[in-house]
Protein backbone atom coordinates (compact mmCIF):
# COMPACT_ATOMS: atom_id res chain seq x y z
CA UNK A 1 0.00 0.00 0.00
CA UNK A 2 1.34 3.45 -0.46
CA UNK A 3 2.19 5.16 2.64
CA UNK A 4 0.19 8.38 2.72
CA UNK A 5 2.34 11.59 2.02
CA UNK A 6 1.48 15.10 1.99
CA UNK A 7 4.13 16.42 0.00
CA UNK A 8 2.00 15.81 -2.93
CA UNK A 9 -1.61 17.36 -1.20
CA UNK A 10 0.81 20.27 -0.89
CA UNK A 11 1.36 20.26 -4.32
CA UNK A 12 -1.89 19.77 -5.80
CA UNK A 13 -2.57 23.01 -3.81
CA UNK A 14 0.21 24.30 -4.99
CA UNK A 15 -0.74 23.66 -8.75
CA UNK A 16 -4.61 25.32 -8.08
CA UNK A 17 -2.65 28.55 -6.76
CA UNK A 18 -0.86 28.57 -9.99
CA UNK A 19 -4.02 28.24 -11.88
CA UNK A 20 -5.81 30.88 -9.51
CA UNK A 21 -3.25 33.06 -9.64
CA UNK A 22 -2.80 33.03 -13.39
CA UNK A 23 -6.67 33.25 -13.92
CA UNK A 24 -7.58 36.17 -11.53
CA UNK A 25 -4.27 37.63 -10.80
CA UNK A 26 -3.99 39.89 -13.77
CA UNK A 27 -7.32 41.46 -13.87
CA UNK A 28 -7.02 42.24 -10.27
CA UNK A 29 -3.52 43.52 -10.40
CA UNK A 30 -4.56 45.72 -13.29
CA UNK A 31 -7.89 47.04 -11.70
CA UNK A 32 -6.66 47.86 -8.01
CA UNK A 33 -3.05 48.43 -8.40
CA UNK A 34 -2.56 50.22 -11.83
CA UNK A 35 -6.00 51.66 -13.40
CA UNK A 36 -8.06 53.02 -10.60
CA UNK A 37 -4.61 54.45 -8.38
CA UNK A 38 -3.25 55.72 -11.65
CA UNK A 39 -7.10 57.39 -12.77
CA UNK A 40 -6.95 54.91 -15.83
CA UNK A 41 -10.47 53.58 -15.26
CA UNK A 42 -12.51 55.70 -12.62
CA UNK A 43 -12.24 53.85 -9.28
CA UNK A 44 -15.74 51.80 -7.79
CA UNK A 45 -17.02 53.54 -4.78
CA UNK A 46 -16.07 52.36 -1.34
CA UNK A 47 -19.87 51.59 -0.78
CA UNK A 48 -20.07 49.33 -4.44
CA UNK A 49 -17.04 47.33 -2.80
CA UNK A 50 -18.71 47.10 0.78
CA UNK A 51 -21.57 45.66 -1.07
CA UNK A 52 -19.61 42.81 -2.72
CA UNK A 53 -17.52 42.22 -0.24
CA UNK A 54 -20.22 41.66 2.26
CA UNK A 55 -21.47 38.80 0.72
CA UNK A 56 -20.77 35.48 2.39
CA UNK A 57 -20.05 33.79 -1.04
CA UNK A 58 -17.62 36.38 -1.69
CA UNK A 59 -15.97 35.99 1.63
CA UNK A 60 -15.81 32.40 0.95
CA UNK A 61 -14.18 32.59 -2.87
CA UNK A 62 -11.53 35.40 -2.07
CA UNK A 63 -10.59 33.10 1.43
CA UNK A 64 -9.93 30.17 -0.54
CA UNK A 65 -8.26 31.84 -3.87
CA UNK A 66 -6.15 33.74 -1.11
CA UNK A 67 -4.75 30.69 0.80
CA UNK A 68 -4.39 28.35 -2.71
CA UNK A 69 -2.20 31.27 -4.41
CA UNK A 70 -0.01 31.91 -0.64
CA UNK A 71 0.56 28.03 -0.91
CA UNK A 72 1.42 27.92 -4.49
CA UNK A 73 3.90 31.19 -3.04
CA UNK A 74 5.28 29.31 -0.08
CA UNK A 75 5.88 26.29 -2.01
CA UNK A 76 7.74 28.02 -5.22
CA UNK A 77 9.51 30.33 -3.19
CA UNK A 78 11.13 27.30 -1.09
CA UNK A 79 12.29 25.14 -3.83
CA UNK A 80 13.55 28.77 -5.76
CA UNK A 81 15.84 28.89 -2.41
CA UNK A 82 17.03 25.53 -2.54
CA UNK A 83 17.87 25.43 -6.22
CA UNK A 84 18.57 29.26 -6.83
CA UNK A 85 20.80 29.92 -3.76
CA UNK A 86 21.49 26.22 -2.57
CA UNK A 87 20.76 26.86 1.20
CA UNK A 88 20.79 23.78 2.81
CA UNK A 89 18.64 24.45 5.79
CA UNK A 90 15.64 22.28 4.19
CA UNK A 91 13.27 22.11 7.23
CA UNK A 92 14.01 25.42 8.21
CA UNK A 93 13.31 27.00 4.88
CA UNK A 94 9.74 24.84 4.76
CA UNK A 95 8.62 25.99 7.74
CA UNK A 96 9.39 29.49 7.23
CA UNK A 97 6.94 29.23 4.28
CA UNK A 98 4.58 27.28 4.75
CA UNK A 99 4.20 28.96 8.26
CA UNK A 100 4.46 32.21 6.04
CA UNK A 101 1.87 31.18 4.04
CA UNK A 102 -0.62 29.57 6.87
CA UNK A 103 0.00 33.16 8.96
CA UNK A 104 -1.45 34.69 5.45
CA UNK A 105 -4.61 32.45 5.39
CA UNK A 106 -5.32 33.03 9.05
CA UNK A 107 -5.17 36.86 7.97
CA UNK A 108 -7.07 36.70 5.28
CA UNK A 109 -9.58 34.88 7.27
CA UNK A 110 -9.85 37.60 10.10
CA UNK A 111 -9.21 40.95 7.17
CA UNK A 112 -12.12 38.67 4.69
CA UNK A 113 -14.32 38.43 8.49
CA UNK A 114 -14.27 41.67 9.20
CA UNK A 115 -16.55 43.25 6.79
CA UNK A 116 -19.21 41.07 8.47
CA UNK B 1 35.34 2.28 -12.21
CA UNK B 2 38.39 1.21 -10.80
CA UNK B 3 40.09 3.23 -7.88
CA UNK B 4 37.35 6.00 -8.47
CA UNK B 5 39.79 8.92 -9.19
CA UNK B 6 37.28 11.17 -10.30
CA UNK B 7 36.58 14.57 -9.72
CA UNK B 8 32.88 16.33 -9.29
CA UNK B 9 33.06 19.96 -10.12
CA UNK B 10 30.26 21.53 -7.77
CA UNK B 11 27.80 23.85 -9.34
CA UNK B 12 28.33 27.86 -9.13
CA UNK B 13 25.55 29.80 -7.26
CA UNK B 14 25.67 31.69 -10.62
CA UNK B 15 24.24 28.49 -12.70
CA UNK B 16 21.15 30.53 -13.60
CA UNK B 17 23.08 33.42 -15.34
CA UNK B 18 24.39 31.01 -17.80
CA UNK B 19 22.09 30.44 -20.15
CA UNK B 20 18.94 32.32 -21.12
CA UNK B 21 16.68 29.54 -20.72
CA UNK B 22 17.72 28.81 -16.74
CA UNK B 23 17.38 32.75 -16.33
CA UNK B 24 13.47 32.65 -17.40
CA UNK B 25 12.76 29.76 -15.20
CA UNK B 26 14.57 31.49 -12.22
CA UNK B 27 12.36 34.60 -12.64
CA UNK B 28 9.54 32.29 -13.60
CA UNK B 29 9.96 31.24 -9.98
CA UNK B 30 10.41 34.45 -8.43
CA UNK B 31 7.10 35.84 -9.75
CA UNK B 32 5.77 33.62 -6.68
CA UNK B 33 6.91 36.59 -4.79
CA UNK B 34 5.10 38.98 -6.82
CA UNK B 35 1.76 36.45 -6.06
CA UNK B 36 2.74 37.09 -2.70
CA UNK B 37 2.87 40.52 -2.40
CA UNK B 38 -0.37 40.70 -4.68
CA UNK B 39 -2.31 38.77 -1.66
CA UNK B 40 -0.81 41.15 0.31
CA UNK B 41 -1.79 44.18 -1.09
CA UNK B 42 -5.61 43.25 -2.22
CA UNK B 43 -5.64 42.18 1.83
CA UNK B 44 -4.79 45.70 2.49
CA UNK B 45 -7.45 46.91 0.25
CA UNK B 46 -9.82 44.49 1.99
CA UNK B 47 -9.03 45.84 5.08
CA UNK B 48 -9.31 49.91 4.32
CA UNK B 49 -13.05 49.06 2.67
CA UNK B 50 -13.81 47.72 5.90
CA UNK B 51 -12.92 50.85 7.87
CA UNK B 52 -14.69 53.03 5.96
CA UNK B 53 -14.41 55.98 3.17
CA UNK B 54 -11.59 58.45 4.42
CA UNK B 55 -9.37 54.39 5.17
CA UNK B 56 -10.17 53.63 1.37
CA UNK B 57 -9.63 57.01 -0.03
CA UNK B 58 -6.41 56.61 1.78
CA UNK B 59 -5.37 53.40 0.23
CA UNK B 60 -6.26 54.06 -3.32
CA UNK B 61 -3.91 57.93 -2.75
CA UNK B 62 -1.19 55.58 -1.53
CA UNK B 63 -1.44 52.54 -4.17
CA UNK B 64 -1.06 55.60 -6.31
CA UNK B 65 2.11 56.95 -4.72
CA UNK B 66 4.81 56.62 -7.10
CA UNK B 67 7.05 53.97 -4.74
CA UNK B 68 3.77 51.42 -4.65
CA UNK B 69 2.69 52.01 -8.77
CA UNK B 70 6.84 51.25 -9.50
CA UNK B 71 6.19 48.10 -7.14
CA UNK B 72 3.11 47.26 -8.82
CA UNK B 73 4.31 47.61 -12.17
CA UNK B 74 7.22 45.09 -11.95
CA UNK B 75 4.68 42.64 -10.11
CA UNK B 76 2.66 42.97 -12.69
CA UNK B 77 5.39 41.97 -15.19
CA UNK B 78 5.97 38.85 -13.14
CA UNK B 79 2.25 38.16 -13.10
CA UNK B 80 1.95 38.31 -16.39
CA UNK B 81 5.01 35.92 -17.12
CA UNK B 82 3.69 33.43 -14.73
CA UNK B 83 0.15 33.20 -16.59
CA UNK B 84 2.17 33.55 -19.82
CA UNK B 85 4.67 30.45 -18.46
CA UNK B 86 1.66 28.36 -16.49
CA UNK B 87 -0.46 28.22 -19.45
CA UNK B 88 2.17 27.33 -21.96
CA UNK B 89 3.23 24.83 -19.63
CA UNK B 90 0.47 22.88 -18.68
CA UNK B 91 -0.16 20.84 -22.32
CA UNK B 92 2.71 19.21 -21.49
CA UNK B 93 2.01 17.74 -17.73
CA UNK B 94 -1.31 16.69 -18.58
CA UNK B 95 -2.37 14.09 -20.69
CA UNK B 96 -6.01 14.98 -22.28
CA UNK B 97 -7.53 13.09 -24.58
CA UNK B 98 -10.99 13.43 -26.51
CA UNK B 99 -12.45 10.20 -28.28
CA UNK B 100 -9.19 8.62 -27.83
CA UNK B 101 -7.32 11.16 -29.57
CA UNK B 102 -4.80 13.35 -27.62
CA UNK B 103 -6.20 17.17 -27.71
CA UNK B 104 -3.18 19.31 -29.46
CA UNK B 105 -1.25 21.75 -26.83
CA UNK B 106 -2.19 24.87 -29.05
CA UNK B 107 -6.14 24.03 -28.16
CA UNK B 108 -5.30 23.78 -24.44
CA UNK B 109 -3.68 27.12 -24.38
CA UNK B 110 -6.05 28.41 -25.92
CA UNK B 111 -8.57 27.07 -24.07
CA UNK B 112 -6.73 28.21 -21.17
CA UNK B 113 -6.79 32.29 -22.56
CA UNK B 114 -10.70 32.06 -22.84
CA UNK B 115 -10.59 31.30 -19.81
CA UNK B 116 -8.45 33.97 -18.63
CA UNK B 117 -11.05 36.80 -21.07
CA UNK B 118 -13.78 35.36 -19.48
CA UNK B 119 -13.04 35.41 -16.13
CA UNK B 120 -11.49 38.63 -16.68
CA UNK B 121 -14.53 39.83 -18.15
CA UNK B 122 -16.40 39.01 -15.27
CA UNK B 123 -14.40 40.64 -12.73
CA UNK B 124 -13.96 44.09 -14.38
CA UNK B 125 -17.88 43.89 -14.62
CA UNK B 126 -18.27 42.88 -11.30
CA UNK B 127 -15.85 45.45 -9.69
CA UNK B 128 -17.04 48.24 -12.16
CA UNK B 129 -20.70 48.25 -12.66
CA UNK C 1 34.29 28.24 -45.44
CA UNK C 2 37.50 28.83 -43.59
CA UNK C 3 39.43 25.47 -43.84
CA UNK C 4 39.79 24.72 -39.50
CA UNK C 5 38.37 25.35 -36.60
CA UNK C 6 39.41 25.06 -33.28
CA UNK C 7 38.14 22.97 -30.46
CA UNK C 8 38.89 23.82 -27.22
CA UNK C 9 39.14 20.16 -25.29
CA UNK C 10 38.64 19.54 -21.37
CA UNK C 11 41.74 17.75 -20.49
CA UNK C 12 42.27 16.16 -17.40
CA UNK C 13 44.28 12.80 -16.00
CA UNK C 14 43.44 11.90 -12.43
CA UNK C 15 47.00 10.90 -11.50
CA UNK C 16 48.26 14.94 -11.99
CA UNK C 17 47.42 17.22 -9.51
CA UNK C 18 46.70 20.15 -12.39
CA UNK C 19 42.68 20.84 -12.21
CA UNK C 20 40.62 20.26 -15.44
CA UNK C 21 41.56 22.66 -18.60
CA UNK C 22 41.22 23.17 -22.37
CA UNK C 23 43.02 22.09 -25.02
CA UNK C 24 43.30 23.92 -28.32
CA UNK C 25 43.46 21.99 -31.17
CA UNK C 26 43.03 22.53 -34.98
CA UNK C 27 40.57 19.82 -36.85
CA UNK C 28 39.46 20.26 -40.70
CA UNK C 29 36.37 22.13 -41.02
CA UNK C 30 34.30 19.81 -43.10
CA UNK C 31 31.38 20.80 -44.27
CA UNK C 32 29.83 17.06 -43.40
CA UNK C 33 31.78 16.68 -40.09
CA UNK C 34 30.78 16.62 -36.65
CA UNK C 35 32.17 17.71 -33.53
CA UNK C 36 32.41 13.76 -33.42
CA UNK C 37 34.28 13.66 -36.41
CA UNK C 38 36.63 16.19 -35.13
CA UNK C 39 37.66 14.38 -31.79
CA UNK C 40 38.60 11.75 -33.65
CA UNK C 41 40.96 13.23 -36.11
CA UNK C 42 42.55 14.90 -32.81
CA UNK C 43 43.33 11.18 -31.91
CA UNK C 44 44.05 9.57 -34.41
CA UNK C 45 46.31 12.77 -36.01
CA UNK C 46 47.44 14.67 -33.71
CA UNK C 47 46.99 13.72 -29.78
CA UNK C 48 46.06 9.87 -29.33
CA UNK C 49 46.10 10.38 -25.08
CA UNK C 50 42.72 12.13 -25.64
CA UNK C 51 39.99 9.66 -24.20
CA UNK C 52 36.21 9.98 -24.88
CA UNK C 53 33.31 8.10 -25.50
CA UNK C 54 31.57 6.74 -28.57
CA UNK C 55 30.07 4.09 -30.58
CA UNK C 56 27.32 4.14 -33.36
CA UNK C 57 28.87 8.06 -34.68
CA UNK C 58 24.31 8.15 -35.78
CA UNK C 59 22.63 8.92 -32.76
CA UNK C 60 21.11 5.94 -31.32
CA UNK C 61 23.76 4.71 -28.76
CA UNK C 62 24.12 7.76 -26.51
CA UNK C 63 27.70 7.24 -26.01
CA UNK C 64 28.90 10.44 -27.29
CA UNK C 65 27.39 13.34 -24.86
CA UNK C 66 29.21 15.58 -24.35
CA UNK C 67 28.91 19.51 -22.97
CA UNK C 68 29.86 21.72 -26.80
CA UNK C 69 29.55 25.18 -26.02
CA UNK C 70 27.91 25.07 -22.50
CA UNK C 71 25.16 22.86 -24.14
CA UNK C 72 24.42 18.97 -23.79
CA UNK C 73 24.75 17.69 -27.30
CA UNK C 74 25.25 14.02 -28.69
CA UNK C 75 28.73 15.02 -30.26
CA UNK C 76 27.68 12.94 -33.58
CA UNK C 77 24.84 14.74 -34.32
CA UNK C 78 26.65 18.32 -33.84
CA UNK C 79 27.93 20.05 -36.55
CA UNK C 80 31.39 21.61 -36.85
CA UNK C 81 29.80 24.04 -39.44
CA UNK C 82 26.60 25.19 -36.75
CA UNK C 83 29.64 26.37 -34.81
CA UNK C 84 31.57 27.99 -37.25
CA UNK C 85 33.59 30.02 -37.20
CA UNK C 86 34.53 28.68 -33.88
CA UNK C 87 36.57 28.11 -31.41
CA UNK C 88 34.18 24.94 -30.20
CA UNK C 89 34.54 24.89 -26.36
CA UNK C 90 34.26 20.56 -25.98
CA UNK C 91 33.58 19.84 -22.03
CA UNK C 92 32.68 16.65 -20.69
CA UNK C 93 28.90 15.92 -19.57
CA UNK C 94 27.98 18.34 -16.76
CA UNK C 95 26.95 16.99 -13.45
CA UNK C 96 28.57 13.80 -13.54
CA UNK C 97 32.22 13.63 -11.93
CA UNK C 98 35.00 13.57 -14.22
CA UNK C 99 36.71 10.48 -15.23
CA UNK C 100 39.60 11.44 -17.45
CA UNK C 101 39.26 13.82 -20.30
CA UNK C 102 35.89 13.86 -22.05
CA UNK C 103 35.16 10.56 -20.16
CA UNK C 104 32.25 10.60 -17.12
CA UNK C 105 31.46 8.37 -14.44
CA UNK C 106 28.13 7.33 -14.99
CA UNK C 107 27.62 4.26 -12.37
CA UNK C 108 24.75 7.02 -10.57
CA UNK C 109 22.89 7.06 -13.27
CA UNK C 110 23.31 3.01 -13.81
CA UNK C 111 22.22 2.73 -10.04
CA UNK C 112 19.09 4.35 -10.63
CA UNK C 113 17.81 3.20 -14.09
CA UNK C 114 16.81 -0.12 -11.83
CA UNK C 115 15.51 1.47 -9.18
CA UNK C 116 12.28 2.33 -10.90
CA UNK C 117 12.24 -1.78 -11.84
CA UNK C 118 12.48 -1.07 -15.90
CA UNK C 119 10.62 -3.96 -16.78
CA UNK C 120 6.89 -5.49 -17.41
CA UNK C 121 5.54 -6.40 -13.92
CA UNK C 122 2.80 -8.93 -13.84
CA UNK C 123 0.19 -9.52 -10.78
CA UNK C 124 -0.82 -12.93 -12.06
CA UNK C 125 1.02 -16.16 -11.12
CA UNK C 126 1.67 -16.61 -14.75
CA UNK C 127 5.20 -17.91 -15.82
CA UNK C 128 4.32 -19.42 -19.41
CA UNK C 129 2.31 -17.92 -21.91
CA UNK C 130 0.80 -19.18 -24.84
CA UNK C 131 1.89 -17.17 -27.53
CA UNK C 132 2.96 -13.14 -27.28
CA UNK C 133 0.68 -11.05 -25.08
CA UNK C 134 -1.47 -8.98 -27.52
CA UNK C 135 -1.24 -5.22 -28.10
CA UNK C 136 -3.31 -2.76 -29.83
CA UNK C 137 -1.49 0.29 -32.35
CA UNK C 138 -3.42 2.58 -29.39
CA UNK C 139 -2.11 0.85 -26.52
CA UNK C 140 1.68 1.14 -28.22
CA UNK C 141 1.31 4.75 -28.78
CA UNK C 142 0.16 5.35 -25.23
CA UNK C 143 4.02 4.62 -24.37
CA UNK C 144 5.49 4.31 -26.96
CA UNK C 145 7.45 8.40 -26.58
CA UNK C 146 8.75 7.21 -23.52
CA UNK C 147 10.28 4.08 -24.63
CA UNK C 148 12.83 6.37 -27.44
CA UNK C 149 15.28 6.77 -24.51
CA UNK C 150 18.99 6.03 -25.66
CA UNK C 151 20.37 6.58 -22.07
CA UNK C 152 22.79 9.24 -23.05
CA UNK C 153 22.00 11.30 -20.00
CA UNK C 154 21.69 14.88 -21.76
CA UNK C 155 18.69 15.10 -19.47
CA UNK C 156 20.93 14.65 -16.42
CA UNK C 157 23.15 16.94 -17.84
CA UNK C 158 20.86 19.73 -18.30
CA UNK C 159 18.66 19.02 -15.17
CA UNK C 160 19.70 21.90 -12.71
CA UNK C 161 18.36 19.81 -9.93
CA UNK C 162 20.53 17.32 -10.71
CA UNK C 163 22.98 19.29 -11.08
CA UNK C 164 22.51 20.95 -7.28
CA UNK C 165 21.28 17.15 -5.78
CA UNK C 166 22.75 13.94 -7.41
CA UNK C 167 20.57 12.20 -4.87
CA UNK C 168 17.51 13.37 -7.30
CA UNK C 169 16.61 10.34 -9.49
CA UNK C 170 16.85 12.15 -12.42
CA UNK C 171 14.54 12.84 -15.92
CA UNK C 172 15.40 9.73 -17.67
CA UNK C 173 14.73 7.14 -14.44
CA UNK C 174 11.39 8.71 -14.48
CA UNK C 175 10.18 8.91 -17.98
CA UNK C 176 11.34 5.27 -17.82
CA UNK C 177 8.79 4.40 -15.42
CA UNK C 178 6.37 6.34 -16.93
CA UNK C 179 7.05 4.06 -19.96
CA UNK C 180 6.36 1.21 -17.99
CA UNK C 181 3.41 2.17 -16.26
CA UNK C 182 1.82 3.08 -19.63
CA UNK C 183 2.59 -0.15 -20.59
CA UNK C 184 -1.03 -2.13 -21.03
CA UNK C 185 1.26 -5.58 -20.38
CA UNK C 186 2.42 -4.20 -16.95
CA UNK C 187 0.72 -4.54 -13.78
CA UNK C 188 3.70 -2.52 -11.79
CA UNK C 189 2.11 1.07 -11.43
CA UNK C 190 2.14 0.85 -7.60
CA UNK C 191 5.43 -0.27 -6.85
CA UNK C 192 6.83 2.01 -9.08
CA UNK C 193 5.28 4.86 -7.66
CA UNK C 194 6.35 3.35 -4.02
CA UNK C 195 9.86 3.93 -5.67
CA UNK C 196 9.06 7.91 -7.08
CA UNK C 197 6.98 9.49 -4.52
CA UNK C 198 9.86 9.43 -2.30
CA UNK C 199 11.11 13.15 -2.15
CA UNK C 200 14.32 12.46 -3.87
CA UNK C 201 11.77 10.94 -6.38
CA UNK C 202 9.19 12.71 -8.75
CA UNK C 203 8.78 15.88 -6.32
CA UNK C 204 12.87 17.45 -6.48
CA UNK C 205 11.74 18.78 -9.74
CA UNK C 206 10.69 22.21 -10.61
CA UNK C 207 9.72 21.77 -14.01
CA UNK C 208 12.82 23.39 -15.35
CA UNK C 209 11.69 21.86 -18.93
CA UNK C 210 15.64 21.92 -19.80
CA UNK C 211 16.09 18.36 -19.94
CA UNK C 212 12.89 17.66 -22.79
CA UNK C 213 14.81 20.65 -24.81
CA UNK C 214 18.04 18.47 -24.84
CA UNK C 215 16.66 15.15 -25.56
CA UNK C 216 17.98 14.08 -28.86
CA UNK C 217 14.96 11.40 -28.90
CA UNK C 218 11.91 13.75 -28.29
CA UNK C 219 11.02 11.73 -25.46
CA UNK C 220 9.89 14.60 -23.46
CA UNK C 221 10.92 13.70 -19.62
CA UNK C 222 9.63 17.10 -18.25
CA UNK C 223 5.94 16.20 -19.35
CA UNK C 224 6.37 12.50 -17.94
CA UNK C 225 7.28 13.95 -14.54
CA UNK C 226 5.02 15.91 -14.78
CA UNK C 227 2.04 13.65 -15.63
CA UNK C 228 3.53 11.59 -12.54
CA UNK C 229 2.92 13.90 -10.12
CA UNK C 230 -0.12 14.39 -10.75
CA UNK C 231 -0.90 10.72 -10.73
CA UNK C 232 1.01 10.31 -7.22
CA UNK C 233 -1.09 13.22 -6.10
CA UNK C 234 -4.74 11.19 -7.40
CA UNK C 235 -3.72 7.94 -5.60
CA UNK C 236 -2.58 9.89 -2.41
CA UNK C 237 -5.81 11.60 -2.61
CA UNK C 238 -7.99 8.59 -3.10
CA UNK C 239 -5.73 6.97 -0.05
CA UNK C 240 -6.99 9.74 1.76
CA UNK C 241 -10.52 9.09 1.20
CA UNK C 242 -10.57 5.32 0.80
CA UNK C 243 -8.26 3.76 3.19
CA UNK C 244 -9.40 0.55 2.80
CA UNK C 245 -9.86 0.58 -1.41
CA UNK C 246 -5.97 0.90 -1.26
CA UNK C 247 -5.02 -2.61 0.58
Amino acid sequence: MTRRRIEPLVWLTFSGGGVTAAMFLPVLAFLFALAFPLGLVTPPSRAHLFDILHNPLTFLVLLGMFTVMLVHAAHRFRYTLYDGLQLKWTWQIAVICYGGALFGAASAFVILGGVF
Amino acid sequence: MSGNLTLRQPMSTWWWLRKRTYFVFVMRELSSLFVAWYVLFLLLLVRAVDRGDAAYADFVDWAGSPVIVAINVVAFAFIVLHTVTWFSLTPQAMDLRVGGRPVPGWQIIAGQYAGLALVSGFVWWLVTR
Amino acid sequence: MASTITLSVTRWRPDRSMPPGPQEYEVPLRKEWTVLDGLNHIKNEIDQTLAFRWSCRMGICGSCGMNVNGEPRLTCGAFLSDYAPGPIRVEPLANFPIARDLIVDMSDFMEKLPRVKPWVIRDDDVTEIDGEYLQTPEELDAYKQFSMCINCMLCYAACPVYGLDPDFVGPAAIALAERYDLDSRDHGARERLDVLIEHEGVWGCTFVGECTRVCPKHVDPAGAIQRYKLKAAQQTVKAFLLPRAMR
